[in-house]
């Protein structure tokens, strides 16, 4: 009886990841196969033609900018947030609001941050839909991400550094700089590497901020599409099932690129500290 | 003992001591101002959406019970009714769990303690790249594989429905709830397992009465993020829902769950409307927030 | 050899005998005290040494000499210490005051840079900028506090690839570097090996014809080795305090001779 009970079990153990590893599986597997004869240098590098057959530079470009735009200005803010809450903050209030605040972002989906954005940096601060409200709604968005991560980074480094420039009479700041934040620095890295991730698989937030415009974009008060909201719009306005997929698969490679590079630093990490 | 510097030294110290002082109390300041910059975020966020969201209710007449109880949404006609996105988001995201959390959390098991290591070792992180990679393309594999597949098999006029968003869920779903539910299981101590095995338990009777119990808030955690995951989820969710305002009763219907609505029609809403949308994303809000609750209910309700 | 201290020293004719006297000294965290109506005063020039059971608030008592536990959150304070006839917790300069009361700690806590990077550290955030000043400045610190001849071939690698002891006295060069005029040690040979003890015990003995050294230490022996005068500490008070010799051979008091007989603690 409890061998049958074992054996149910086990195979349903099986059959659940045969079901998720061959599901996974026949994503990438149909991305790839959709879109990648359409790869080649013209298409990445290519600007776009709406009549079609042209190529994804605009997306490349937009994407980028509203990276480097959200970054340049999440990640110090992020990170000296961060300071200020392992470093600086004494347990209380405060640091009870701030943290229960930057929680209740990670939670908010991302089309309530478009409807946000649409309002506040569109329509108030008169910014129109556009690469530099997209990236600032951006930027709300992978803040949390930033502070969760630099705090986790933080907290590794030992208490003894802390202590040791203390003593040397050196002020938190000094010590801050010198000592903590480089022995923090890959963890934070990671963190920016998660980030973005996230804004290149950011869709409803960009759409409802950036606009759809196909175009390469003239500066960051342009509208312009990234290549994830590309990969929506071709779907759903033209059905181009393979420009899709072509695009997925710059993505998807982008993603990995991100992931080992994760990995790459995390491995470093270890080493450092032996 | 040498003496060079000495005077030098001492001199620098106290002159420079000031400026130091100085600039410990300005950055202390500047990183406070650094870390309330995600409160302010939030209070502008909740402000602007709940300022929006509920000035027809308060200023223009608008009745907030038709609001979520009403059957039409028909903004020309300055009909709003929110009742099919509600019913439509709610079994989306029902039938996403159900579908998903199962056979993440199989996966996961599997992965972290029956696996061969070699296996797990290349599985493990494929899977962490697909929690990655952007939900739009999970929608374009739904509408250009799952909803043929139901049109053909299920003999539907339209691929896209009930049934569709729930598959694309719930695939997207399973890689967030395997990552972080392997991870959770791993971190279960060694000896946990040794326990429970030497008293003559078997292998799979640990796994689910130690193993999975110890990691249970981590698990927790790993279904709260497949969750948000599901429930946020707006333009892969467009591709294959279909769309129509129609009150779903069967899992072959075209639904609109509320995320999509909002994404639908932002780009040109205006007014009333786009109050009307903001009221929407309200609803969404609050039903994160319940089911966020009602979770964590369940998850200490399981740990007695 | 020693004009750093003698320059500091002029102007003071009669030869100050102590370096820091404190008096009445409570230390509380939140509402527990930990340090109670504490008094004692410590020559310059010298080894004390503080022995007592674990728990008994030696580490505590060192770390309000350089107010290290300005760091603890909760931690509350009254009474003086006075250091150079300046009390140091009216005078709100702990940069100073940490430059002229150095600290080595249980467990060796070498920054992760290169040897030179560590003991050039602390000149280095004072300002001190000139490549040659620096130089001078580790090589005399690493020779004071006898590292100089392992290291000097690998100063530019990373310190944390020296064994435990070699990272203890590096830490106390680093310490010398900032020419204190006062050395805290909290159990520096705790986490060593017999033989890397040994060594720093010997460069203790060596230092404290220059530096006024306050040790905490868990050792009988060791305290009995290199200190001139002994304090015991037991639940927060200072039960007796006087030289070395006499704590350990002829105490006062019951409960140091039945701690420093082996009978507890
Ligand atoms: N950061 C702290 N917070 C609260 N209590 C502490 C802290 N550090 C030490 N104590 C308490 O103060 C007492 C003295 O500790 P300590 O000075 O470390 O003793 P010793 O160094 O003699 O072993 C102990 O009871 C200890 O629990
Ligand atoms: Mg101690």
């Amino acid at each position: 009886m409890r061998k049958a009970k074992d054996y149910f079990f086990q195979s349903l153990l099986w059959l659940s990841a045969i079901i998720t590893i061959a599901t996974l599986c026949i994503i990438v597997g149909f991305i790839f196969y959709k879109g990648i004869h359409l790869i080649n240098l013209d298409f990445i590098f290519g600007d776009y033609s709406p009549s079609g057959g042209g190529g994804i530079l605009p997306m490349i470009v937009t994407t980028i900018y509203t990276i480097v735009i959200s970054l340049l200005i999440a990640t110090p803010i992020g990170i000296l947030a961060a300071v200020y809450l392992q470093e600086y903050a004494k347990q209380g209030r405060l640091i009870r609001i701030i943290r229960f605040a930057t929680e209740s972002l990670t939670g908010i989906p991302s089309i309530i941050y478009g409807l946000f954005g649409a309002v506040f940096f569109v329509t108030v601060l008169k910014m129109g839909m556009s690469i530099i409200a997209a990236s600032l709604t951006l930027t709300i968005i992978v803040l949390p991400v930033i502070i969760r991560t630099t705090e986790e980074a933080l907290k590794t480094v030992p208490l003894t550094y802390r202590e040791g420039s203390l003593a040397l009479g050196t002020t938190k700041l000094q010590t801050l700089y010198k000592v903590i934040l480089p022995s923090a620095m890959p963890g934070i890295l990671s963190g920016i590497i998660l980030s973005i991730g996230r804004i290149v698989g950011e869709s409803a937030a960009i759409f409802l901020t950036a606009g759809t415009v196909a175009a390469m974009p003239e500066n960051i008060f342009s509208s312009a599409r990234t290549l994830t909201v590309h990969s929506f719009l071709v779907t759903q306005e033209a059905g181009d099932i393979e420009l899709a997929a072509a695009v997925g698969i710059v993505l998807i490679v982008i993603i990995l690129i991100l992931n080992l590079s994760a990995t790459f630093i995390s491995k470093k990490l270890n080493k450092a500290d032996y | 003992m040498p003496n060079h510097s000495n005077e030098e030294l001492v001199s620098q110290i106290e002159s420079s001591n000031k400026r130091k002082y100085f600039l410990e109390k300005l950055s202390e300041k500047v990183f406070l101002f650094c870390s309330l910059l995600s409160v302010i975020s939030l209070l502008l966020i909740i402000g602007f959406v709940f300022y929006k969201g509920t000035h027809p209710f308060f200023a223009e007449g608008y009745s907030f019970i038709e609001f979520i109880f009403g059957l039409d949404w028909v903004p020309s006609e300055d009909k709003f009714g929110i009742l099919p996105m509600i019913v439509a988001s709610i079994f989306a995201t029902i039938g996403a769990l159900i579908i998903g959390v199962p056979i993440g959390l199989f996966t996961a098991i599997f992965l972290a303690e029956i696996a061969p290591k070699s296996i797990a070792r290349i599985i493990s992180p494929a899977v962490q790249l697909l929690a990655g990679i952007p939900s739009v393309l999970y929608g374009v594999f739904g509408l250009a594989i799952i909803v043929p597949f139901l049109q053909n098999h299920l003999g539907l006029a339209k691929g896209q429905s009930l049934i569709a968003v729930i598959l694309v869920l719930a695939i997207m779903m399973l890689p967030t709830i395997v990552t972080v539910a392997e991870t959770s299981i791993r971190a279960v101590p060694k000896t946990y397992r040794e326990g429970s095995l030497a008293l003559g338990a078997s292998p799979i009777g640990t796994i689910f009465k130690v193993v999975v119990p110890a990691a249970k808030s981590g698990i927790m955690a790993a279904i709260v993020l497949g969750l948000g995951r599901a429930i946020g989820e707006t333009m892969a969710v467009i591709l294959v829902a279909g769309n129509s305002l129609v009150l779903p009763t069967s899992l072959t219907d075209s639904i609109r769950p509320l995320t999509t609505n909002i994404a639908l029609e932002m780009g040109y809403a205006f007014g009333t409307h786009q109050e009307m949308l903001f009221a929407t994303g309200i609803v969404l809000f609050s039903f994160i927030l319940i089911l966020n609750l009602v979770l964590a209910k369940i998850g200490s309700k399981g740990g007695k | 050899m020693n004009t750093t201290k003698m320059d500091r020293n002029k102007g003071n004719e009669q030869q100050i005998q102590n370096k820091i006297s404190v008096n009445d000294l409570n230390l509380f965290y939140g509402e527990k005290q930990a340090l109670f109506s504490i008094s004692i005063d410590i020559r310059e020039k010298g080894v004390t040494a503080l022995i007592g059971p674990s728990g008994c608030g030696k580490s505590t008592f060192l770390r309000t000499l350089n107010r290290m536990n300005d760091l603890i959150d909760g931690v509350k304070i009254s009474g003086d210490i006075v250091i150079d006839n300046e009390n140091i917790y009216r005078s709100n300069d702990v940069i100073k005051l940490r430059t002229k009361v150095g600290m080595v700690f249980q467990k060796p806590n070498l920054f992760p840079m290169s040897i030179y990077d560590n003991v050039a550290y602390g000149p280095r955030m004072q300002g001190i900028k000139s490549k040659k000043v620096l130089n001078q400045l580790v090589e005399d610190s690493l020779k004071s506090a006898a590292i100089w001849d392992e290291v000097k071939d690998r100063l530019k690698s990373s310190a944390l690839g020296l064994s435990g002891g070699q990272q203890q006295r590096v830490c106390i060069a680093r310490a010398i570097a900032m020419k204190p005029e006062v050395i805290l040690m909290d159990e520096p040979t705790s986490a060593l090996d017999p033989i890397s003890t040994l060594k720093v015990e010997e460069l203790i003995a060596n230092m404290k014809k220059d530096y006024t050294i306050v040790i905490v230490t868990h050792n009988m022996q060791q305290a009995a080795r290199v200190s001139d005068k002994t304090a015991f500490f037991l639940n927060g008070e200072i039960i007796e305090y006087a030289n070395t010799e006499t704590i350990f051979s002829m105490p006062k008091d019951q409960r140091t001779e039945d701690y420093v007989t082996g009978r507890f603690g």
